[in-house]
């Protein structure tokens, strides 16, 4: 008198040993990496994820065993996240950043980073003419602590001196190291403020251009501008343009959430975040280069057409670098 | 453990288009997984720290600039990279929220891609490293104090936006598109129809007796025949019988219920697939 069995048990019996198998598979991967899998394992990921998530489908609309129902969403969760989460070839990802994900975001941001460097143009033009009118400004725009004497009572003399002591030769990739991990963590803070609607990164992008407005005055006052732009412009060009990209990044943010458009708040944040989160990878590489310009490039060079040769080619390399023509096959996105 | 349900469960939609039912985690939770990662982070850097000094005693000057390489990039690697790295493994957890059961995802339902995940973290600048620095500063002169106190609330709205948005996100979540997740746990489990297979028919239930209950009751007693505690058993078993007007004699109540659930599931599953299902028992659609 062994009745018909439930269709929810036959079903369950058909299809467990997918199940179970693809159970066992996102275990390894959990606790060892994708890269513990064998090839057959890889393959039969995909595909054991999409009959299970059809089985969940089906199991919802027609079952009423919940803890089986339960078992499904679970394993479909936990194998979606492998299926949709990870990358198999960082390697391929890093090269395609560098190709074209670092490039096209500069290049879709290219509004804001023209605002952005003309915010630190305009800030130095005004900290450049007040100094110029009356030199108590300076202290205004540069503390005192960074100026460490090179402010306008200084002579001639001992701020030419600040231009071609190469300091302590022992320490260059120390200083170099500090150069690098200090600006970064500027640039990841000016990013970051963003968030509130951009005002904080147009102050902190303004304030950087009023103190290199205030420091250039004071130079230029003593004749000696020409040498101290060398001094500025050799690592400058590649620092500045990272703190301008930075900014440019957190603009795009703070207007985003400040004025979504036709989209929600939310996606349109996410957008731009993501979009900014490429820039700002590029930003940190940038500053590393601009600490080993700034740690070892000045320290060594100390002729001032070297110096502007080095800031020319860096200026020449970055720009070409982010929006010069390439091939089609390279635009990407 | 959980909370309820119905609030912190979200559904996140495949790219099959599949809606799969998700548990955001909640603000405790999350603060714990921090308080960590910070431990852990500050052991790390205590440590590198403590090897840093004597190294420079071992060594001498002449290897201090290499030490001090290691050091301030070492750190600068601690602070921006640990939750990165982490975070962009197969179990997109750092330590911390690995030992909570909680996970990052993206809200889209797509991949979690690593500028996201940048971005996220970067954002950290913002919620946790400004207002702790902010802390360590306190104010100076009488007359600044209104400035650290604008400056501490400033904060604020960053620290806790956390508490003030139903999915618990920050703004490196607003910002990266992704949310904190709990890892689902459920495990395959036996199918409690196996056991009534065979006795249903002995019973012989009429399709009113199994009308009597609806789906939330069906998958109760699912629960309790499979933790199996003979009390509750048979105190189940009671009601329904007279509920349904069974005389349950000396039957044992497993052997009861278990019949009882599999004839009542055939027939509910069966009205499912003409697309008619009973909430509950209160449910007379």
């Amino acid at each position: 008198m062994a009745e018909p069995r439930l269709k929810s048990q036959r079903f369950r019996e058909e299809r467990q040993d997918v199940w179970l198998s693809l159970e066992k598979i996102v275990g390894k991967a959990e606790r060892r990496g994708l890269a513990s899998l064998t090839e057959d394992e890889l393959m039969a990921l995909p595909v054991q994820y999409r009959a299970t998530l059809s089985a969940l489908s089906v199991a919802r609309a027609t079952s009423l065993d919940a803890a089986l129902i339960a078992f499904l969403e679970t394993l479909s969760a936990r194998a979606y996240f492998f299926v949709y989460g990870a990358r198999n070839e960082p390697w391929r990802e890093v090269a395609e950043f560098f190709a074209t994900g670092w490039p096209s975001a500069v290049r879709a941001m290219w509004r804001e980073t023209l605002v952005m460097a003309l915010l630190m143009v305009l800030g130095a033009g005004v900290a450049a003419w007040l100094v110029g009118s009356d030199p108590d400004w300076f202290y205004g725009f540069v503390d005192p602590a960074l100026a460490s004497g090179r402010d306008p009572t200084a002579s001639r003399e001992a701020l030419r001196a600040t231009l071609y002591d190469g300091g302590e030769q022992g320490g260059l990739s120390a200083f170099a190291a500090f150069l690098f991990t200090h600006n970064a963590q500027v640039a990841l803070m000016a990013f970051a403020l963003g968030f509130a609607f951009g005002v904080p990164t147009v102050v902190l992008v303004l304030s950087n251009g009023a103190m290199l407005g205030a420091m250039l005055a004071v130079f230029f006052g003593q004749g000696l501008g020409f040498e101290f732009s060398g001094w500025l412009a050799i690592h400058g060009v590649t620092e500045l343009g990272a703190v301008i990209l930075a900014g440019a990044a957190g603009l795009r943010i703070g207007l985003a959430a400040a004025f979504p458009g036709d989209r929600a708040r939310l996606d349109a944040a996410a957008e731009a975040g993501r979009l900014a989160g490429r820039m700002m990878i590029g930003v940190i590489v940038m500053l590393f280069f601009a600490g080993l310009l700034e740690g070892f490039g000045r320290q060594l060079i100390v002729d001032d057409w070297a110096r502007w040769g080095v800031a020319g080619a860096t200026l020449v390399v970055w720009a070409l670098y982010f929006y010069g023509p390439r091939p089609a096959s390279w635009r990407g996105r | 453990m959980s909370a309820v349900p119905g609030l912190t469960a979200r559904r996140l939609v495949t790219p099959e288009g599949v809606p799969l039912a998700l548990q955001v985690a909640g603000a405790g939770p999350r603060f714990a997984a921090l308080c960590i990662d910070g431990a852990v982070i500050l052991g790390i850097a205590l440590a590198l720290t403590l090897v840093t000094f004597f190294a420079l005693g071992a060594a001498g000057r002449s290897a201090a600039e290499p030490i001090a390489v290691i050091w301030l990039v070492g750190v600068f690697l601690l602070r921006n990279a640990y939750f990165l790295l982490f975070e962009l493994s197969p179990r997109a957890a750092t330590p911390g929220k690995r030992a909570l059961g909680l996970r990052v995802a993206a809200r889209n339902g797509g991949r979690l891609t690593s500028d996201a995940v940048f971005v996220r973290n970067a954002m950290r600048e913002l919620e946790l490293f400004l207002p702790l620095m902010l802390l360590a500063s306190a104010p100076g002169g009488g007359s600044s104090i209104w400035v650290y106190v604008a400056g501490v609330l400033w904060c604020s709205a960053f620290v806790f936006l956390p508490l003030f948005n139903r999915d618990r996100l920050r703004a490196g979540d607003v910002v990266a598109g992704t949310w904190v997740i709990r890892t689902p746990t459920a495990r395959f489990l036996g199918d409690m129809a196996e056991r009534g297979a065979g006795r249903a028919s002995g019973f012989g239930f009429t399709t009113a007796q199994l009308d009597v209950y609806g789906v939330k009751e069906l998958q109760v007693l699912e629960q309790a025949l499979r933790m199996g505690d003979p009390g509750t058993l048979l105190a189940i078993a009671d009601r329904v019988a007279r509920k349904i007007g069974h005389e349950l004699g000396d039957q044992p109540s497993p052997d009861f219920l278990s019949a009882y659930y599999h004839a009542a599931r055939g027939q509910m599953e069966g009205r499912l697939l003409m697309g008619r299902s009973r909430r509950d028992k209160f449910d007379r659609g």
